[in-house]
């Protein structure tokens, strides 16, 4: 028979058109599959894109805090009474002296008629109650500032400063807003002299736990859950690695081991409060560790963290060509010199990457730490992982049932703190998987 | 046949003036799980010359081969049976050291497999492990001669730093001969060393192979008779593991005793 490009007979035409057929349905078939596929992106994206800009669009406000600057007079009269201008005189005797200075130089900035008690209150209402004791802590640290005059600035209330962010708005009625009319006309009094402004708000990165939002912060919730990354990288990288070499490369492939695999894989789907419940049978009640400390914290995380880092390491480790581990033991290399010197450099990249991976999967984690106390009133800097601390995770958790517009805005900020620790970390493990990577 | 119940016997022409025995196996049965891939292999390979396996796919000649320098104990489930000797020494006694065996027999795999690391450093591995250089310079120096017995060193004297997996399929499986030759082996094993290269660099290597056979008691499994007829002196025909024949090259080739022999050579199967 011989080929035309013409389709003489019926039969010829009909076998074209069913090929043709047949064709088209294949290649529609994967045209809608590409539809489904980009549906899928656009959808999680759509998703991702809606997640940041509800947070950011809470939370980027908190990340300016109103202040009011205002000339203090030191007044030896009024601090030091007794003549005694030393940190330990200071820090001692009588702490309404300091309230003493505050309010006169409210009193005094504001024009406050020294009769008028009331408006002299008004007028304080406006000031974190943190104030006085932080003109105390001023003067200790520097006693030669007694008997001068300094610029201090000052916090403003949460209310104050949700306020003049405008997300109390002054168009509702009186009885419903905490700023009444009269902090409105102290508040555009402030302002207009330049004493009330915007800066950035370095507390909300240093400060501790505080029920009053102006002096709240991630500061102690931060250095715990950088504490609790130690006690996790240190724990379950040399183990887990440890672990996985062992069960991949030396252990005999019998029914233990099988068991044991299965195992890895189901430690890694258990829920992670149920670790937190062991962390609290086992470490706490048994071992008596601190609670709420952030080693506590650690050896839980690390608990939930050792799977994945274990799951991911033997994934590394498999995808090492055998031809690698033949050419090593073919030229007499030992086993424990063929893994170490060839298997191990070419699986790091996917070692780092699951360990990273792993670690940022703990430090988002949230209900262990709150089976181990890890959500307590924690003011004061964490000097070791065994003191009290929180975690970002733990006190986004806090903050989202407290009801203050400042603090809303602030669970917002910490997290987007929380969330570019994560990204930091992700893009950490790309640059070492970069790094580490060979040309094969 | 394996199925039969009457023992196998391989039919075996001896050489002219046959030479010292290096390895010499003695019933050597192989068992992968419940799967026995030899049944009982025993022959004599003489020092200083090349023995060619040969056979269709699956007739045990690699494992064989593997058995050599117990590469096999790497293989989950592997059981070998029976003896063998170097140099009158049994390789599978507990006393000796798989390590050192190896050092003593190396090994060039079907698909070349440098390490990743410079071409400098996969020669010079085998030697650090094994503390055969003394100084830099030793070391260098062993480096470069084991680079020239594998005939390569000219085409890499200039980059050696440069990585071993950068160079060509025939050049990388001279890198692997030269790094099999660093640690001074007596024995060299290659598994089908040509398959996963073209013409010219398989000539490159055979005739590698042929100067090598003047230090080196080499044994090579090949998939390409006209490559064991060009470079080995005694041939071994391999079928569902039975060792079948074994003989001089010429005289396998030329006037196999066998019918399964002749079968293969010309071609009727595998």
């Amino acid at each position: 028979m011989t080929a035309t490009l013409s389709h003489n007979t019926p039969e010829q035409a009909l076998i074209v058109s069913h090929i043709d057929l047949g064709l088209q349905r294949r290649y529609r078939s994967e045209r809608r599959f590409r539809a489904y596929g980009i549906a899928a992106l656009t959808f999680g994206i759509l998703c991702l894109v809606l997640l940041f800009s509800s947070i950011i669009s809470r939370g980027y406000t908190a990340f300016e805090q109103t202040r009011i600057t205002l000339k203090v007079d030191f007044d030896p009269a009024i601090v030091a009474p007794d003549g005694n201008r030393s940190a330990e005189a200071i820090m001692g005797g009588d702490a309404f002296r300091f309230d003493d200075l505050f309010s006169a130089t409210v009193q005094k900035s504001l024009e406050i008629s020294p009769d008028d008690e009331d408006g002299l209150y008004d007028a304080l209402d406006l000031f974190s109650k943190g104030s006085s004791p932080m003109l105390r802590q001023m003067l200790a640290q520097d006693p030669a500032l007694i008997g001068t005059t300094k610029d201090v600035e000052f916090y403003a209330t949460g209310d104050v400063d949700s306020f003049v962010k405008g997300s109390i708005r002054a168009d509702i009625p009186e009885s419903q807003r905490n700023i009444k009319d009269k902090h409105i006309v102290l508040i555009t009094k402030l302002k207009d002299s330049g004493a009330l402004h915007l800066a950035f708000n370095t507390g909300l990165f240093t400060f501790g736990a505080s029920t009053r939002p102006e002096v709240a912060g991630v500061g102690v919730a931060a250095i715990g859950s950088l504490y609790m990354m130690l006690v996790v990288l240190s724990l379950s990288l040399p183990l887990g690695v440890a672990g996985s070499i062992y069960l991949e490369e030396f252990a005999p492939k019998n029914r233990w081991t099988d068991l044991i695999e299965v195992n890895i894989n189901n430690l890694a789907a258990v829920p992670s409060i149920v670790y937190g419940m062991l962390g609290l049978a086992v470490f706490i009640n048994f071992a008596h560790l601190p609670r709420s400390a952030s080693l506590v914290g650690g050896l839980v995380l690390t608990l939930t963290t050792l799977p994945t880092v274990i799951i991911s390491t033997r994934a590394a480790l498999k995808a090492v060509p055998p031809s690698i581990r033949d050419a090593g033991l073919g030229i007499g290399a030992s086993k424990m010199q063929t893994v170490f010197h060839h298997v191990l450099p070419l699986a790091v990249p996917g070692i780092l990457t699951g360990t990273i991976i792993g670690l940022a999967h703990a430090l988002g984690e949230t209900a262990p730490l709150l089976m181990i106390g890890m959500k307590a009133f924690v003011v004061d800097y964490p000097a070791t992982p065994l003191d009290p601390a929180t975690s970002l995770p733990t006190q986004i958790y806090m903050w989202a049932t407290e009801p203050e517009r400042a603090f809303i805005e602030r669970t917002s900020a910490a997290i987007m703190v929380l969330l570019a620790f994560l990204l930091a970390m992700n893009s950490c493990a790309v640059l070492l998987r970069r790094m580490f990577e060979r040309r094969w | 046949m394996s199925s039969s119940p009457a023992p196998f016997q391989t039919i075996r022409t001896p050489d002219a003036s046959p030479r010292p025995t290096k390895i010499h196996a003695d019933g050597v049965k192989v068992i992968y799980g419940t799967k026995q891939a030899l049944h009982g292999v025993s022959i004599d390979i003489g020092e200083k010359s090349v023995t060619a396996f040969i056979g269709p796919s699956g007739c045990g000649k690699s494992t064989f081969l593997r058995c050599i320098n117990r590469m096999n104990d790497t293989i989950v489930g592997a059981r070998v049976e029976g003896k063998i000797t170097l140099d009158g020494e049994d390789i599978y006694n507990t006393d000796l050291d798989v390590v050192e065996l190896r050092a003593r027999v190396g090994m060039v795999f079907q698909k070349p497999n440098p390490f990743p690391k410079s071409i400098f450093d996969n020669v010079a591995y085998g030697p650090r492990i094994h503390g055969l250089a003394k100084s830099k310079a030793d070391l260098e120096e062993i480096v470069v001669t084991s680079l020239q017995k594998a005939s390569l060193y000219n085409e890499v004297k200039d980059r050696l730093q440069e990585p071993g997996t950068g160079l060509s399929g025939g050049q990388q499986q001279r890198l692997c001969i030269a790094r099999a030759i660093a640690v001074s082996p007596e024995v060299i094993l290659m598994d089908e060393p040509c398959s996963a290269l073209d013409p010219i660099a398989t000539a490159k290597v055979e005739e590698l192979i042929d100067e090598l056979r003047t230090n080196y008691t080499i044994v090579i499994v090949t998939h390409s008779m006209q490559q064991a007829a060009r470079v080995s002196q005694r041939t071994a025909f391999f079928h569902l593991g039975h060792l079948v024949e074994e003989g001089p090259t010429d005289h396998i080739f030329t006037n196999p005793l066998e019918q399964r022999t002749q079968d293969y050579i010309t071609g009727r199967f595998g």
